[in-house]
């Protein structure tokens, strides 16, 4: 599967780019509440700050900190014209492992609920070395630049999908789109397949790691891994 | 897509990254947009020292906008004068910033006065003053990426991944 960059592409453009795009509007009104630890960790930043949020979709967390300056990206143009409304920020069609920005300018990046569409440990490991040579270096006893990454976790026994260790890690996940008024009571539910790698204890550490981070703080939140990353000194 | 986003960003060709003919993009077919944004001071102020001169100079020249910016950073200018009253360490931080301030060292600038009207025409320049349509071109590989109601699509084509 390594060896195939470009099949990789393909299955994603069908299982992640795609469904998003059909269900842009959708998924937009039923994500709108800021996890806790990205909420605390963009509330922190000084006044000022520039950084990237990396696979927005609809910018939900674009609205949290508005004396910061956000570039805002994600693939679908469909989840952008909804996440570019979001003043002072800026939203850009982007891809995660093309990001058309400079080297070491930014003060953060957010990546929530991303890199685990990312359908090789190669990809995902990249995507984290994408963001990281974006961020300052550390500099005068400064840590620099940090970045705050989520993923989906396989630990998540009492959530509606029951997944735990020892479960099946790279899934497909049926999205139910119900008709609604435009399609008519009478059609029946559409269903999209999302993939998703999910993450067992552990692994985007090293992942991390792998990508050549230093790791500040990580943690479990809601059915989720995370971890606040920065360059090596 | 406003003037201070094109001072973030760059061609998304990884080996454009390393040559310094891809940054910044150079406009191309642009026409204008204003929008209105609230004028936040302290948020201009800590700004600044993120920002590159030379890249915003040749941006807004391009546009023909080259007289909304000022010949130098004002927090520079700021940091010289601050100088001149006998900082001896004001080598060290030059070179600070010019790799960037970083995130703690932020806010013990704030008491270096720069004034209300500066930033405010900076506002303006920077937050306020965007291209609806036209191209983004790298001058290192030549690509020209589509600027659409407002929103740059830095998406590339097969052949470039
Ligand atoms: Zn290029």
């Amino acid at each position: 599967m390594a060896e195939q960059p470009r099949d990789e592409l393909q299955y994603e453009n069908e299982h992640v780019h795609e469904v998003y795009d059909q269900i842009a509007t959708h998924f937009s009104s039923t994500r709108y509440k800021p996890w806790p630890v990205v909420d605390e960790f963009l509330r922190s930043l000084p006044a000022g700050a520039v950084g990237l949020d990396v696979g927005c979709g609809n910018g939900k967390y674009l609205p949290v900190n508005k004396s910061v300056f956000i570039i805002a990206s994600d693939r679908s143009k469909a989840l952008i014209d909804i996440a570019r409304q979001h003043e002072p920020h800026t939203a850009i069609v982007a891809d995660t492992l093309h990001l058309p920005h400079p080297p070491a300018r930014f003060d953060f990046a957010i990546s929530i609920a991303v890199i685990h569409h990312l359908s090789s440990v190669e990809r995902r490991v990249q995507a984290i070395r994408t963001i990281i040579q974006t961020l300052r270096p550390p500099l005068k006893g400064s840590s620099g630049g940090q970045a705050l990454i989520f993923v989906w976790a396989l630990e998540q026994k009492y959530s509606r999908r029951g997944w735990d260790q020892g479960s099946q890690q790279d899934v497909l996940v049926p999205w139910i789109l119900k008709p609604d008024q435009t399609s008519g009571p009478d059609s029946p539910p559409k269903t999209y397949q999302r993939y998703y790698h999910l993450y067992h204890e552990g692994e985007l550490d090293n992942d991390a790691i792998a990508a050549g981070a230093r790791i500040l703080r990580s943690g479990y939140d809601r059915d989720n891994w995370w971890v606040i990353i920065a360059r090596q000194a | 897509m406003k003037l201070l986003t094109t001072n973030f960003l760059t061609c998304a060709v990884k080996t454009c990254k390393t040559s310094p003919l891809s940054f910044p993009l150079h406009f191309k077919d642009a026409t204008l947009e204003r929008t209105e944004i609230d004028f936040d001071p302290l948020f201009m102020r800590n700004l600044l020292p993120r920002v590159n001169w030379d890249a915003l100079t040749t941006t807004a020249t391009e546009l023909g906008l080259q007289a909304l910016v000022p010949a130098k950073n004002p927090v520079d200018v700021v940091e010289q004068s601050r100088g001149d009253d006998g900082d001896i360490d004001v080598q060290a931080e030059a070179e600070a910033d010019a790799e960037g301030t970083t995130i703690n060292a932020t806010e013990t600038n704030a008491d270096h006065e720069i004034e209300e009207e500066i930033l405010r025409r900076l506002h303006n320049l920077l937050l306020e003053t965007g291209v609806v349509e036209g191209k983004l071109v790298c001058g290192n590989c030549g690509f020209e990426y589509p600027i659409k109601e407002g929103v740059g699509n830095f998406l590339l084509p097969a052949h470039l991944v």
